[in-house]
């Protein structure tokens, strides 16, 4: 009996899935939760960045730091020398900070959490009880037998909603939180690192998240621990016409190291909305970070409506000896991309990687790579780039590696491929180079090729459709970045690959 | 099985006429061979059949079971069980070819309407399939067709064809750039799937390969038509005396 009602419950979630991905389209996490919001009022002033950090309960030295930051980019003007076209912003035609009404006393824990945001995660996948994640659950060959664990920090709008294994994470030493958590509870570790990697005056993008930035995760990762499980953010744009800015700071201490994961969706509207996000990574000697991303905002529609613009600043400061980075990204979200993924590679013999897959579809415009800065001697760095553009869309590789005086015997690979599909799209690469000592190596290989017809007809002939055969080839194409991705993540961004791409051909 | 009448192709991009009226029937356990020199339209029907694209039929009908094969996809026609093995198999970078035989085997039992082969299953079948085409487990792992040898290439075909279990099989010049013991392990696999419920039609240019996988039928075609058709002894003596008798006698 009992067998029965499991596969009932079971077979109605599945045709409910499916109904809802068919009414939406492609995009799967494009529905809405309908919640009730408290919202700052519109527009960007002093007077709202005080009243963000207020409801933050921050200190009077975080306020001042905003303060600074909001009254710098006043004197600044947005950046135009990447390869996108998009109108005018308005930052004065939006809201700069939402939370549902629920959260404004702040849940002790997760069972105090309002049922709508619980169900909010579970409906994107995202497991906000302390439990095991059965990995391979799609039907991975190399499933192992035992489960993986995943801590987790929600953000939902501008708040965080929860963290979990929190507890267990802090007997290992290792904390995990929220951003505005950290900055009250633990400000020495924040002064110390917020803003040495990515200065407040960096750029319009970062100085502007670094005024008005809501939320974000903190992780700090005590000298030789190893992180003992996965830490991810898991990012949702629910309001309309509200910016997300999150934050956030990762600090590996010596010897250390940790796997850390983000996720983003919104739902499907007609407008743009803004994400001004900025993520520091401080690796200090022998330590290492992976920092892997699967980002799927809404990209925007068949026509080119709604999708949310992504002006990120990402980067790591390799600060001491030895310290070691690696980048993971897939771009299949937004309606434009601007993300540059950096490693600063400051200590001798430290490393940094970075591995992407940016897919363009339809009007999507991605502009993204990576920036190596060699600083330290005998420094070694990895940049293996996948671009794939159809329907419309124009994809952009731009990348620096530069080489200072000072590091010497460094060495450099850069792997840049383009794939389009259909004849409407395009595919850019922009690397710069600078070498300033004789020592160093700095190799560059590029490709630019069109998803072949013999090799879609030879799939087709065996049986799959167009559509799958497309999403194979594309696979392939991609294989060495999904291969660096944590499994789970790989499982979801090789299906990822397939549903961007849907409607490319034919 | 397979039944062609009077088939008239040119090529979509220019005025070519390819195939002139091709006829030819092969019974269900039948084994039919085609013969001909360079250029007669041999490659362009296994195209035509499979729906690859850049042809263009202008007369004539094809069929696989009273179907009629010209009006569906390419993939439509592998799930109704035609299968060709490719001339040239393609490469395909970064896949595995055991992910690529798996997509394509659930693919078609999709189509069909039949469950899915979970992994565990599907292993077991793959390995010993490919163990008697001396197909190592290293060679299932790389990517399809990528790095293979001339001879791998060509048994990873025949895996293929073992693994998805057409009813209806095109050779197109299978044995082209194979040795002896590749030739006699293609020959082997091949023959292993003979049965009453499932048809060749193996395109070659010699006939040596004929002493390996034995014809019911051997046509032979010359300018986009069948111009003769008989038993085994028909290849023997295109191998003796070559075409120009033949031909001559056609015209």
């Amino acid at each position: 009996m009992n067998e029965i009602t499991d596969l009932e419950v079971r077979e109605g979630v599945d045709r409910e899935t499916v109904e809802t991905v068919q009414n939406m389209g492609s995009y799967k996490y494009g529905w809405d939760t309908e919640i009730e919001m408290e919202y700052a009022p519109k527009g960007l002033s002093e007077d709202i960045v005080r009243l963000i950090s207020q409801k933050n309960g921050e200190p009077e030295w975080m306020t001042e730091w905003r303060l600074e930051a909001y009254r710098r980019w006043l004197t600044m003007t947005e950046p135009k020398w990447a390869m996108l076209n998009y109108p005018q912003i308005d930052y004065q035609d939006q809201y700069y900070y939402a939370r549902p009404k629920s959260m404004e006393v702040k849940p002790k824990s997760l069972d105090e959490v309002d049922p709508k945001l619980l169900a909010t995660y579970e409906k994107l996948g995202i497991p906000l009880k302390e439990q095991m994640i059965l990995a391979g659950v799609e039907g991975a060959d190399e499933a192992p037998a035992e489960g993986r664990r995943v801590a987790v920090d929600a953000v939902f709008d501008s708040v965080s909603v929860g963290t979990t294994f929190k507890d267990e994470l802090a007997k290992a030493g290792v904390i995990f939180c929220s951003i505005s958590e950290a900055i009250r509870e633990h400000p020495e570790l924040v002064k110390k690192y917020l803003g040495s990697v990515v200065p407040q005056s960096d750029n319009y993008f970062a100085t502007l998240n670094s005024a008005v930035f809501s939320d974000g995760s903190f992780v700090y990762v005590p000298k030789g621990v190893r992180c003992p499980m996965e830490l991810s953010t898991y990012f949702r744009i629910n309001a309309e016409n509200t910016g997300q800015f999150e934050r956030t700071l990762i600090i590996a201490d010596q010897g250390s190291y940790v796997s850390y994961l983000e996720g983003c969706t919104a739902p499907k509207r007609d407008t743009n909305q803004l994400h001004a996000a900025v993520v520091e990574i401080v690796i200090l000697q022998d330590a290492e970070v992976k920092y892997s991303t699967v980002q799927n905002w809404f990209p925007g529609d068949e026509e080119g409506r709604g999708g949310i613009y992504n002006f990120v600043t990402k980067r790591a400061d390799c600060r001491e000896a030895r310290a070691k980075v690696m980048w993971t990204q897939v771009e299949t979200g937004s309606a434009i991309t601007w993300k540059y993924p950096s490693c600063i590679l400051r200590g001798d013999e430290s490393q940094g990687e970075f591995y992407s897959i940016a897919i363009a579809n339809n009007f999507q415009q991605a502009d993204t790579g990576t920036k190596m800065i060699h600083l330290g001697k005998n420094t070694r760095s990895r940049i293996v780039s996948k671009g794939i553009s159809a329907g419309q869309a124009q994809n952009t590789y731009r990348g620096l590696v530069s080489m200072h005086p000072r590091a010497t015997n460094s060495r450099n690979y850069t792997q840049c491929d383009s794939l389009l599909i259909g004849d409407k799209c395009g595919a850019h690469t922009v690397p710069y180079i600078e070498v300033k000592n004789t020592s160093s190596r700095v190799e560059h290989e590029a490709t630019t090729s069109k998803v072949d017809d013999d090799q879609l007809f030879y799939c087709r002939q065996r049986g799959m459709d167009e559509e799958e055969a497309v999403a194979l080839v594309v696979n392939g194409f991609c294989r060495e970045v999904l291969q660096a991705l944590p499994m789970e993540f790989a499982m979801e961004a090789q299906s990822l690959v397939a549903i961007s791409l849907e409607g490319s051909v034919g | 099985m397979l039944k062609i009448d009077n088939l008239h192709v040119k090529l979509e991009e220019e005025d070519k006429q390819i195939l002139k009226g091709l006829s030819l029937e092969v019974p269900a356990g039948q084994v039919h061979a085609i013969m001909g020199p360079n250029g007669s339209g041999k490659s362009t029907l296994s195209y035509v059949l499979s729906g690859r694209d850049g042809y263009e039929v202008t007369e004539g009908s094809a069929t696989l079971d009273g179907e009629s094969l010209l009006d569906m996809e390419p993939e439509e026609r592998a799930a109704a069980g035609l299968f060709l093995a490719f001339q040239y198999p393609v490469e395909i970078p970064g896949v595995g070819n055991m992910t690529f035989l798996r997509t394509a085997v659930n693919a078609q039992r999709k189509a069909r309407g039949e469950a899915e082969l979970s992994s565990g299953e599907f292993l077991k079948i793959v390995r010993a399939k490919a163990a008697e085409l001396q197909i190592s487990p290293d060679m299932l792992k790389r990517p399809v067709n990528v790095g293979f040898s001339g001879g791998e290439k060509k048994r990873n075909e025949i895996l293929q064809m073992a693994m998805l279990e057409p009813r209806m099989c095109i050779m197109d010049e299978t044995d082209s750039g194979l040795d002896v013991d590749a030739m006699r392990l293609v020959s082997d696999g091949v023959n292993a799937l003979r049965g009453p419920d499932r048809s060749f039609l193996v395109i070659t240019h010699y006939q040596r390969l004929l002493n390996h996988i034995q014809p019911d039928v051997v046509h032979i075609m010359a300018d986009g038509r069948i111009v003769k058709s008989g038993g085994p002894e028909l290849a023997l003596q295109v191998e003796e005396e070559g075409y120009g008798d033949l031909l001559a006698e056609a015209r």
